[in-house]
């Protein structure tokens, strides 16, 4: 008898690979996602998103309602910032009409603007915290966005879904007594947002957790078409309020925060949830100069007939939501219904590059990133 | 003294007992409403893809495996712990053969420190 | 041993067994209310008063819920695991010496209801078996979050023992027993005769790797929610579901109790010799015991909510690589510093 050999087969210790579902019904994808990931052991090697969960038809029901009808509908794309969105549409709507508003409209669009991107950058910080595992300033963050949505309330009657800024104006003005409160506002929650740093921001854990994880270098974020705080946190200063002004965002001073690396690599989780809550101080600073500067007097409709009725043509505008840049490409063809309507989500686009920074981390680290990435699935499935 | 374990006994059976009896209990008292759906693994809302039983990733072996010699080190320590007050009399011999013996084990970690054992990827 | 000691160990095993599952309802109580008040929440406060009985509400419920046993499952492993782990968990406490003693009829009796010489390797033994709980769990339920939270979990645990048993080596080593009462007394006399003082290290190493023994947060990764759901528990539901909290439950309490013999003096007052007092010095020893326990049970959830999760390397790294070799070294410190000593 011979001596055999060993001779060792490497493919009968390798771990075989696990295919794993995260969601559409679990408890961190931030609303009916569906994530097919490839696992071996921990480490994910393929992530491939499943979207359509939340498919209403957006852009087709717009084909056939009036153009002020469309507005209840951009409420529900990005539902956590209906403001940004109405202020989206009415801004596309007024260049295609050439409509100017009044100063006092601008006033008021900004400081509710501001207000739901605070509100909105809230659920976003606490909600992250949730999927690196700390639940308590998700609850901070809650008591807090508490506050907006009751100044919305009282301003609209709606919590969630406004229906308030509409094409050539808004739907009525402050109430009386508005504006202190919202002074009062801006008051309680300025030490608020060290709070949340003392929490969990400068955290050891927090940062181990985030901070050099699914890196996005700035080409990539470019290459991928992802904005907003996503794209400002890999670096980029890309701010459509500073870069393509509209509405009065000139006339306010605010910086733009952007991603510097400060815990670990640049373009990493914790740069991207560090630029949201800077954008919070930054928030504060544009509502207060607003609350200081809005004129007293003014009408907040511009003379518009009942039935909108814009030019034949077509209009792309785009502005700074809380996810990035929303654009919206609407076609006229002179009718009261718009021919086609077209909506660029942020969220799609910061969702589409998850295979390519998550990839080769951990499970817990893609609950992470797609977390720190913000989406909101109302918008990516429209 | 074998005596001084009749209260442990004591314990396990009222330990077990309540165990058993909780399990029974509830599996006497809940409604039975059963559907297919309802008995099907979770699967975060989707229909079961791909299959369970696959082969473990070999990393969680190798913990197991580390944990082996490092847990009969700590078998090795207590006796040793126990009587090592009694022999200190004697001087330094105790604390030197565990510090040989602790030496060598130290060295056998470092080299599955360097070699990579430790870490994930 | 004659049928009175009999009956008087009966006695003291339903007694400590009906106060942990009171505890453990307590602690249940305690944590929902506590992280509701860390949170600006009210917690419950709707059954009884201030909401005392809500554990009592939630064990009828538990009980009164459907027994879902999927089809998938390996059906005796499946049944068998959360008694594997609520029965280990229920029976650590019984080794812990909760006061002194007391004299009733001319007959002392020891507050503490198994008084066994390697009572250190009993505690660290059953925590073991409990491993088996959770590794079945995970792998009977034939489904893959549990699956991958029973891995997670049994690597972490076995890690994490091995950093607590040199932690304790440690301790050993100054006491020269594994007795628990042994351990105790020679704690007693003032504050600093307390292990806490004379082995900082030890006592850091082993509250740490407590939490992850326990499956606490910061190191819940076994039951991670936000990536494996529910972890192992995943598939389990009714009482069954329950066991596995009332076996969390049961741990930590455990856990802080030997947390606290081994370096908090267990139930001694310091510059109080409560051997002296008769049986005033057993009942203020056992409430000091309480008390001490119950700040450790506060520590417990004020940690949990307050911080985030590990990744599972990293906890890996930091039960290998630190803490490891810090056990190892403060044994070699401890042992050398005891030799110049003498």
């Amino acid at each position: 008898m011979g001596i055999e050999t060993l001779t060792l087969d490497r493919s009968a210790i390798q771990g075989e690979e696990m295919v794993l579902n995260i969601g559409p019904q679990h408890p961190s994808t931030h609303g009916v996602l569906r994530l097919q990931v490839v696992t071996d052991g921990e480490i994910v090697t393929k992530i491939t998103p499943y979207i359509g969960y939340l498919h209403r038809c957006f852009e087709k029901h717009c084909e056939n309602v009036t153009y002020e009808q469309v507005i209840p509908f951009v409420d529900r794309c990005d539902y956590i910032a209906s403001m940004n969105n109405n202020f989206g549409y009415a801004v596309a709507m007024e260049e295609l009409m050439g409509i100017e508003v009044s100063e006092k409209v601008h006033y008021i669009r900004v400081i509710v603007a501001e207000l739901n991107r605070i509100a909105s950058h809230l659920l976003a910080i606490g909600t992250f915290g949730l999927d690196v595992g700390a639940f308590t300033p998700f609850l901070y963050c809650f008591r807090d966005r508490e506050r907006i949505l009751d100044l919305f309330e009282l301003l609209c009657g709606a919590r969630l879904l406004y229906n308030y800024i509409w094409v050539g104006g808004v739907s009525h003005d402050f109430p009386i007594g508005f504006v202190e409160k919202v002074y009062e506002f801006l008051d309680y929650f300025e030490p608020k947002i060290q709070e949340y740093n003392d929490l969990l921001t400068f955290n050891k854990i927090f940062i181990e957790r985030t901070a050099d994880v699914g890196v996005l270098p700035a080409d990539v974020a470019i290459s991928y078409g992802v904005s907003g705080p996503n794209l400002r946190g890999s670096g980029v200063k890309w701010d459509l309020r500073k870069n393509e002004p509209y509405s009065i965002y000139n006339k306010f001073d605010f910086d733009i925060p952007i991603g510097t690396g400060a815990m670990g690599t640049v373009g990493g989780c914790w740069d991207r949830y560090y630029v949201r809550i800077r954008e919070l101080e930054e928030s504060v600073k544009i509502t207060r100069q607003a609350l200081d500067q809005i004129p007293r007097e003014g009408d907040v409709h511009a003379a518009l007939p009942k039935k909108i009725r814009p030019p034949k043509g077509h209009v792309y505008s785009r502005t700074e939501t809380p996810r990035g840049d929303l654009g919206f490409y609407i076609i006229s063809d002179g009718k009261p219904k718009p021919f086609r309507l077209k909506l660029r989500s942020p969220a799609f686009t910061a969702l589409s590059c998850i295979n390519e920074i998550a990839r080769g981390w951990m499970i817990a680290d893609v609950i992470a990133i797609l977390g720190s990435l913000d989406i909101v699935l109302g918008e990516i499935d429209r | 003294m074998i005596s001084d374990y009749i209260p442990i006994l004591v314990v396990f059976i009222l330990a077990a007992g309540f165990a058993f009896a909780i399990l029974a209990l509830s599996h006497i008292l809940g409604p039975r409403v059963k559907n297919s759906v309802k008995l099907s693994p979770y699967e975060s809302g989707v229909d079961l893809v791909g299959k369970t039983r696959v082969r473990i990733s070999i990393r969680y072996f190798l913990i197991a495996l580390l944990f082996i010699i490092f847990d009969i080190e700590i078998v090795f320590l207590f006796p040793w712990a126990v009587v090592f007050k009694d022999f200190l009399s004697f001087g330094w011999t105790i604390f030197i053969e565990m510090a040989v013996f602790l030496f060598i084990l130290g060295f056998g970690f470092l080299y599955v420190w360097k070699k990579g054992a430790l870490e994930w990827e | 041993m004659d049928l009175i000691d009999f009956i008087i160990i009966c006695i003291k095993v339903v007694l400590v067994f009906a106060a942990t599952m009171l505890a453990v309802m307590g602690m249940i109580y305690a944590e929902r209310r506590i992280s509701a008040f860390i949170q600006n929440r009210l917690g419950p406060n709707r059954v009884g008063p201030k909401g005392l009985f809500q554990p009592l509400a939630d064990g009828l419920k538990f009980l009164m819920k459907e027994d879902i046993i999927p089809t998938a499952v390996n059906k005796p492993l499946y049944l068998l695991a959360p008694a594997m782990l609520l029965i280990p968990a229920l029976m650590t406490f019984a080794v812990i010496p909760f006061g002194s003693s007391l004299t009733l009829f001319g007959r002392q009796i020891s507050l503490q209801v198994a008084n066994i010489n390697i009572g250190v390797l009993y505690i660290l033994a059953l925590t073991s078996v409990g491993v088996y709980g959770i590794v079945l769990a995970g792998w009977s339920s034939n489904s893959k979050y549990p699956l991958l939270g029973g891995l997670r979990s049994s690597a972490q645990l076995i890690s994490y023992e091995l950093s607590m048993g040199l932690a304790i080596v440690a301790i050993v080593l100054m006491t020269g027993s594994l007795r628990l009462n042994d351990i105790v007394s020679s704690q007693q006399g003032h504050l600093f005769s307390w292990y806490v003082f004379k082995q900082p290290l030890a006592f850091l190493i082993f509250l740490i790797a407590v939490y992850a023994e326990t499956n606490r947060l910061p190191f819940d990764l076994a039951e991670a929610e936000q990536e494996l759901v529910g972890g192992y528990h995943t598939e389990y539901s009714s009482m069954k579901f329950a066991m596995f909290f009332m076996a969390e439950y049961a741990n930590m309490i455990t856990a802080a109790a030997f947390t606290v013999t081994l370096f908090f003096g267990g139930w001694d007052i310091p510059f109080v010799d409560e051997a002296a007092m008769g049986n005033w010095g057993a009942l203020l020893s056992g409430i000091a015991f309480i008390l001490k326990t119950a700040f450790f049970l506060f520590l417990y959830i004020w940690v949990r909510w307050t911080f985030p999760r590990f990744r599972y390397d990293q906890l890996m790294n930091l039960g290998w690589k630190v803490m490891l070799p810090l056990a190892l070294l403060n044994i070699f410190i401890t042992g050398g510093i005891l030799t110049i000593i003498s």
